[in-house]
């Protein structure tokens, strides 16, 4: 009786959950990403053609003025130079690397949790106490890199005041953090190659480090391909490293010189130092081009590893 | 072929016979782990040896190895001189509703694309798995605008609103659910008269728990190693603990001991989760589940 009078409404409402409530179910993605991830950025686009300073009510439109002063702009090239410079220093030793340590976790082991948590337990600590820690044991006077420095006979380094010692000291954090963090997505691609492959090799008589060249490297392209990108595109907005690894920190130039200061830092000194947002939308918009290249480059290079 | 791999097999059971496992690891394999395992435990261990001593420890040379006794000295300094009780509760609430949050909208919308029909998924799907490719770091002049506007800044809400949600997430329930919930299950559901909401909170969510256990560890580690974003827009009074621990570090005097303390007291709270959950973590970076 009950069911038979309600039955077009529960239909109705039937339909209406059927067709209505997935819309709902994603709303809320799509909303809080849309104010929060993307309209920020496009926004990006919209300031870096205005004259616009926090301190300063009046807000001009500049058209590409922006991006003119900032393709003649030193300091941006500078930026530009160290950020290229730490993340090739940092992105290839680290790639190799874990490339090795995968092939070395992927032999039968005892303990292969501890080991697996050892590598990884770098990548779960913070930057910020990662950097902190590592500015001190790069540091001139007290830090341990130097005294084992002059354990085997070398002269100290002052590490912060070069160019070249503060992008190898800056690489190196980045190295120590993510290494092993890539060496587990390379181990869990060498655990799908077939063991026939292997064995078949070695009835040919091909050594370990051959097997590992000509079939490990070439089964793991689409993950190298993938990590690298995913390097390119992390390394290229790196800001705390640089920025905590300074002395006397809080002070956004990379260096007495702006020996290490990277297009990140320069964009977060031009924000939130001197409150120039149109000029630092400009250089993150160009930040976010050049990542952009630079993703399907290295794309482009890491598929060209030859399978064979 | 058969012969072939009777070869095979008698090939390897001479070389297992030999000592010559050739999957087995040797000597150096190991010594090169231990190496390994050593470069990546100390730092850490050396945070904790700095934060144990006082200052002329710290400068002398060779300098010291060992844990010493100032431990705790050091923790009372920290939280004397910074606001680092109020930057840890701050920590736990802004990691915490974070987790909360990204895990329910994320199974909830992975539901809606995994297992519900609608008009424009596969089209929607895309956009929200090509977002998570997007550099949003580069929006935060945009986004500081919008907080200024909203009047958030200085406060929690500018940190946890803009982590709320993660297209990593959506993306990794639509993956999950998709092959974990059999579709015949949410048929049986339906004709019983659940509605959608009950399939989801009776069949989905029981289902998704691995899953989600997984993406709650990682949004609850990222959170709470966030630095960039809540140094813009939060202030030295009201901080995050990474927040905390950089404006402890950039004093002009730099006192190494009180420095490490604080660093020590960052982590702790991370190495505990891993140490206890470092299986999961590790199962969920590779079946390829998390991005760094």
């Amino acid at each position: 009786m009950t069911s038979a009078r309600s039955g077009p409404r529960r239909r109705w409402i039937y339909q209406l959950d059927v067709k209505g409530s997935p819309y709902l179910y994603i709303a809320p993605f799509f909303l809080l990403f849309g104010a929060v991830g993307m309209f920020p950025l496009l926004y990006t686009a919209y300031v870096s053609l205005t004259d616009w300073n926090l301190l300063d009510p009046a807000r001009e439109w500049v058209g590409l003025a922006n991006y003119a002063e900032l393709v003649a702009d030193d300091y941006f090239w500078n930026a530009l130079f160290n950020t290229v410079s730490i993340w090739l220093l940092s992105t290839v030793p680290q790639l190799l690397a874990a490339l090795f340590i995968a092939h070395m976790l992927n032999r039968r082991l005892r303990a292969r949790t501890l080991f697996r948590m050892g590598v990884l337990l770098p990548n779960v600590t913070s930057i910020v106490a990662v950097t902190i820690i590592f500015a001190q044991l790069f540091g001139r006077d007290f830090g341990m890199v130097n005294w084992a420095l002059d354990l085997v006979g070398l002269d100290p380094i002052d590490w912060q005041a070069g160019t070249l010692s503060s992008h190898v000291a800056i690489s190196l954090i980045v190295i120590w953090r993510w290494t092993g963090y890539n060496a587990l997505i390379y181990l869990a691609a060498m655990q799908t190659i077939p063991e026939d492959l292997y064995e078949a090799a070695r009835l040919d008589g091909a050594s370990q480090f051959t097997q590992f060249r000509k079939i490990t490297v070439p089964m793991l392209r689409p993950t190298i391909i993938f990590t690298a990108v995913v390097s390119t595109i992390g390394g290229f907005q790196i800001i705390a490293e640089p920025l905590l690894f300074q002395a006397g920190t809080g002070n956004p130039t990379g260096g007495s010189d702006r020996q290490f200061q990277t297009v990140g830092l320069y964009l977060y000194e031009q924000g939130f130092s001197m409150y120039e947002f149109g000029y630092a939308s400009a250089i993150a918009w160009t930040l976010c081009m050049i990542i952009v290249v630079m993703a399907l480059v290295n794309f482009a290079i890491t598929r060209r590893i030859r399978s064979s | 072929m058969a012969t072939l791999t009777a070869v095979r097999r008698g090939l390897n059971r001479r070389a297992v016979q030999r000592g010559l496992n050739p999957l087995g690891a040797g000597f150096w394999t190991y010594a090169a782990l231990v190496a390994v395992l050593l470069g990546s435990l100390f730092p850490i261990y050396w945070s904790l040896v700095v934060a144990s001593h006082d200052n002329d420890a710290i400068a002398s040379v060779p300098p010291v190895l060992t844990p010493g006794g100032h431990l705790f000295d050091n923790i009372a300094r920290v939280f004397d001189t910074t606001a680092f009780g109020q930057a840890m509760l701050n920590s736990v609430l802004v990691s915490g509703s974070v987790t909360v949050s990204v895990v329910l909208f994320s199974t909830l919308a992975g539901f809606a694309f995994a297992k519900l029909r609608f008009r424009g998924r596969n089209v929607l799907l895309v956009m929200a798995i090509a977002t998570t490719t997007v550099p949003q770091q580069l929006g935060i002049i945009p986004l500081y605008i919008l907080m200024a506007e909203l009047g958030w800044t200085g406060r929690l809400e500018a940190v946890i609103v803009p982590g709320l949600v993660t297209a990593f997430g959506v993306f990794l329930m639509t993956q999950y659910l998709s092959s974990a919930i059999p579709d015949d299950l949410l048929e049986a559901g339906r004709i019983d008269g659940c509605s959608t909401l009950r399939l989801f909170w009776h069949v989905v969510l029981p289902a998704a728990r691995p899953a989600a256990a997984v993406l709650g560890l990682f949004t609850f580690m990222q959170a709470w190693n966030d630095f960039f974003w809540p140094l813009v827009v939060l202030t030295p009074e009201n901080p995050t603990v990474q927040v905390a621990l950089s404006s402890l570090a950039s004093g002009y005097t730099t006192d190494y001991a009180l420095v490490l303390t604080g660093t020590v007291l960052a982590i702790v709270p991370i190495v505990a989760v891993f140490a206890a959950l470092g299986r999961q973590i590790i199962g969920g970076i590779m079946s390829g589940a998390i991005k760094g």
